[in-house]
């Protein structure tokens, strides 16, 4: 399969008046196409800012993005415009995600009339498929935001995104702020919607049991950096960075034999702002010792398996 | 398709309670008419009596403004010094002036003045604070500074001091003053601008816009502003208020709309030279002013609860 995207040492940092922000640091990973790419991580590790980044709504800080083998990093206007078509994003917050000023209908119509692709007809046939295709009713066509419940606000926000035929979608934690019953509705029309248009998704939680059934990969941060990356199946099969470990545990099982102990850490998460060379989960990491004060490198410990830590050998025997 | 989900609609209304819930799902998704949120802000607002009764202040004060000629007793120029300074009678409600002219009809027709001069200068002052409010918000970087440092400067001056100079460069007639009180709250509405900007600018659905290819112009009027308005009708109501008291104060020294006019500052103006032998001639009109700037304070309260609970001090 082709690969859709590639970051290569990825950087993102913010200035801020204590320093850099390293809310991206080195981030290199391929996503295949047709596929999921989950990115797990607590939250404030960057999680957010890498999918933005990616398309383009942070300007990188360092490194490359290529899309489908070419480099995206740099682009003039034109090609922007083009790149933006292709690669959308799905929020988290269904509050905030849609203008409060705008009816359903002109949300789902914006991208198609600003892009002048379509004619007037075209647009409204498109429209209604759109609402169709995502399980909005007719009726609420010219329902405003607040008058819609967070599900069916989300549900307008990915017909939002996938209005222009995009081929590369970033959902950033769509289902976190949704009550429970919605979330495997909206997770369900997401993959109903890969399968049927080949989208590519880079899929963003802190939340493992989300991205479990969904992603065909798994890439777990922790502030800033990719501290494992693997098949789906492998990571919850043979967690191996002690952070993976760490966020494994603390999902909770339905297995009522399940003799799992949740990993309680230890210390406080450091602060991103110029963070020190070794590695960042050192502080927490219950098999913390002197070689961690090294810089990490990612290493493929098993056939297409990445683990950044010095005593993955040592400690998985 | 599903029907409403009015368990989850409930939740998420508990859960966002800015979120203006509603109960009349289907009835507001069939409607037609263009803005939506004015029928349940209009509910809110009745909910908030005292300021109802600010409203209906305001509109009986309007209507007497308009309809003046109607509801007057006597010709407000009309002078009799043989009844000057009398005191209020079955004839004379309010009693007369030092001309002997009916104060009844000059608050009357005097309602035209203040009200009007009250709604000129505070709309002048929105519309230029929103000019370089948006103007600040949008370009940003020197063209911010140099405009907040002019605010800072302007409001380092004292209101009054700011509408005698302005007044003293435009002259002394009606729309002269609606320009010298419209200055002084320019800045408070740009800061106010630029600061609701900044806040909705941190929303999702302007990264939305931008993710979708919109301009950054059509950002700023289609997706920004429109959402930074709640604020600014509230400072908007609030400040005909203040106006219409800075009018009144201009007046009373000499400045600003002057005698014969029955501007309710002239008249207190005129009055106070009668103050012991007469007060009722500084009294009522008065009177008038502490209650149209007590209505549209009350008012201002409302709309802001109304527009937006969030803003709820
Ligand atoms: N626009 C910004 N300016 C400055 N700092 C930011 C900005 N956006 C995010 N950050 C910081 O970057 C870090 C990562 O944030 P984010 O990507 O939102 O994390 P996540 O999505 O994983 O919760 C956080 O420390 C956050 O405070
Ligand atoms: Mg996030």
């Amino acid at each position: 399969m082709a690969k859709l995207i590639e970051l290569k040492h990825l950087k993102k940092y913010f200035p801020t008046s204590k320093g850099a922000l390293h809310a991206v640091d080195d981030v290199t990973f391929d996503i295949e196409e047709g596929t999921t790419m989950g990115v797990v991580g607590e939250s404030g590790c960057g999680k957010s800012t890498l999918g933005r980044t990616i398309i383009h709504l942070h300007e990188s800080t360092d490194g490359q993005i290529f899309y489908r083998g070419k480099d995206i990093t740099q682009v003039s206007k034109s090609e922007m415009s083009e790149l933006r078509h292709k690669m959308q994003i799905i929020f988290q917050d269904p509050n905030s995600s849609l203008n409060p000023r705008m009816t359903v209908e002109d949300t789902i119509r914006e991208p198609m009339k600003l892009s002048k692709r379509f004619s007037r007809a075209e647009i409204d046939d498109r429209v209604n498929e759109l609402m169709h295709r995502v399980g909005i009713d007719r009726r609420m066509r010219q329902a405003y935001p607040h008058e819609l419940d967070g599900g069916r606000r989300q549900r307008v926000g990915i017909a939002r995104a996938l209005a222009m035929d995009p081929e590369f979608i970033v959902c950033d934690e769509p289902v976190s702020a949704l009550d429970v019953s919605i979330q495997a509705q909206i997770l369900n029309l997401l993959q109903d919607l890969q399968r049927d248009h080949h989208l590519t998704y880079m899929f963003v939680t802190h939340d493992m049991s989300v991205v479990r059934h969904l992603s065909d990969n798994i890439c777990v941060m922790y502030l800033g950096q990719v501290v494992e990356i693997c098949e789906a199946k492998e990571i919850f099969r043979r967690p191996l960075h002690p952070y993976t470990q760490v966020l494994l545990s603390a999902i909770p099982s339905t297995d009522l034999n399940d003799q799992r102990e949740r990993i309680i850490t230890k210390g406080e998460l450091s602060s991103p702002i110029n963070p020190k060379p070794g590695c960042r989960f050192a502080a927490r990491c219950a098999y913390a010792c002197e070689k961690c004060m090294q810089p990490q490198q990612l290493a493929e410990v098993e056939p297409g398996h990445h683990v950044a830590c010095c005593r993955i050998h040592e400690l998985n025997q | 398709m599903p029907e409403l989900n009015v368990q989850a609609e409930t939740q998420e209304r508990d859960r966002h309670s800015h979120h203006h819930g509603h109960d009349h799902h289907e009835k507001a998704v069939k409607r037609s008419w263009k803005d939506s949120n004015f029928y349940g802000v209009m509910q809110r607002f009745a909910k908030n009596k005292v300021s109802v009764v600010g409203l209906i202040i305001i509109i009986l004060l309007v209507l007497t403004a308009i309809f003046a000629e109607q509801i007057a007793p006597y010709n407000y120029r009309r002078i009799d010094p043989a009844h000057a300074n009398q005191l209020p009678s079955a004839a004379h409600w309010f009693g007369t002036d030092a001309q002997g002219r009916d104060i009844f009809s000059r608050i009357v027709f005097g309602a035209r003045y203040s009200l009007s001069i009250g709604v000129i200068a505070s709309l002048v002052g929105t519309l230029l604070g929103i000019l370089f409010g948006a103007l600040a918000g949008f370009f940003g970087g020197w063209v911010e500074t140099v405009i907040l440092r002019i605010c800072d400067i302007i409001q380092s001056i004292p209101n009054i001091l700011l509408c005698i100079c302005v007044s003293q460069v435009f002259g002394s007639g009606f729309f002269a003053t609606a320009m010298a009180l419209s200055v002084y709250s320019i800045p408070g509405t740009t800061r106010l601008l630029r600061a609701t900007m900044m806040s909705v600018r941190e929303q999702e659905f302007v990264e939305a816009a931008k993710a979708i290819d919109c301009s950054p112009m059509r950002i700023m009027f289609k997706h920004i502003l429109p959402n930074c308005m709640a604020p600014l009708i509230v400072s908007f109501s609030m400040a005909i208020g203040m106006k219409i008291m800075s009018s009144a104060g201009l007046s009373f020294l000499g400045l600003g709309i002057q005698e014969p006019i029955p501007e309710w500052g002239a008249m207190i103006s005129a009055g106070r030279r009668y103050l012991r032998v007469a007060p009722h001639l500084v009294i009522f009109p008065g009177l008038f002013v502490a209650l149209v700037v007590l209505s549209f304070n009350l008012v201002g309260d409302g709309l802001r609860d109304a527009l937006d609970p969030k803003l709820r001090k």
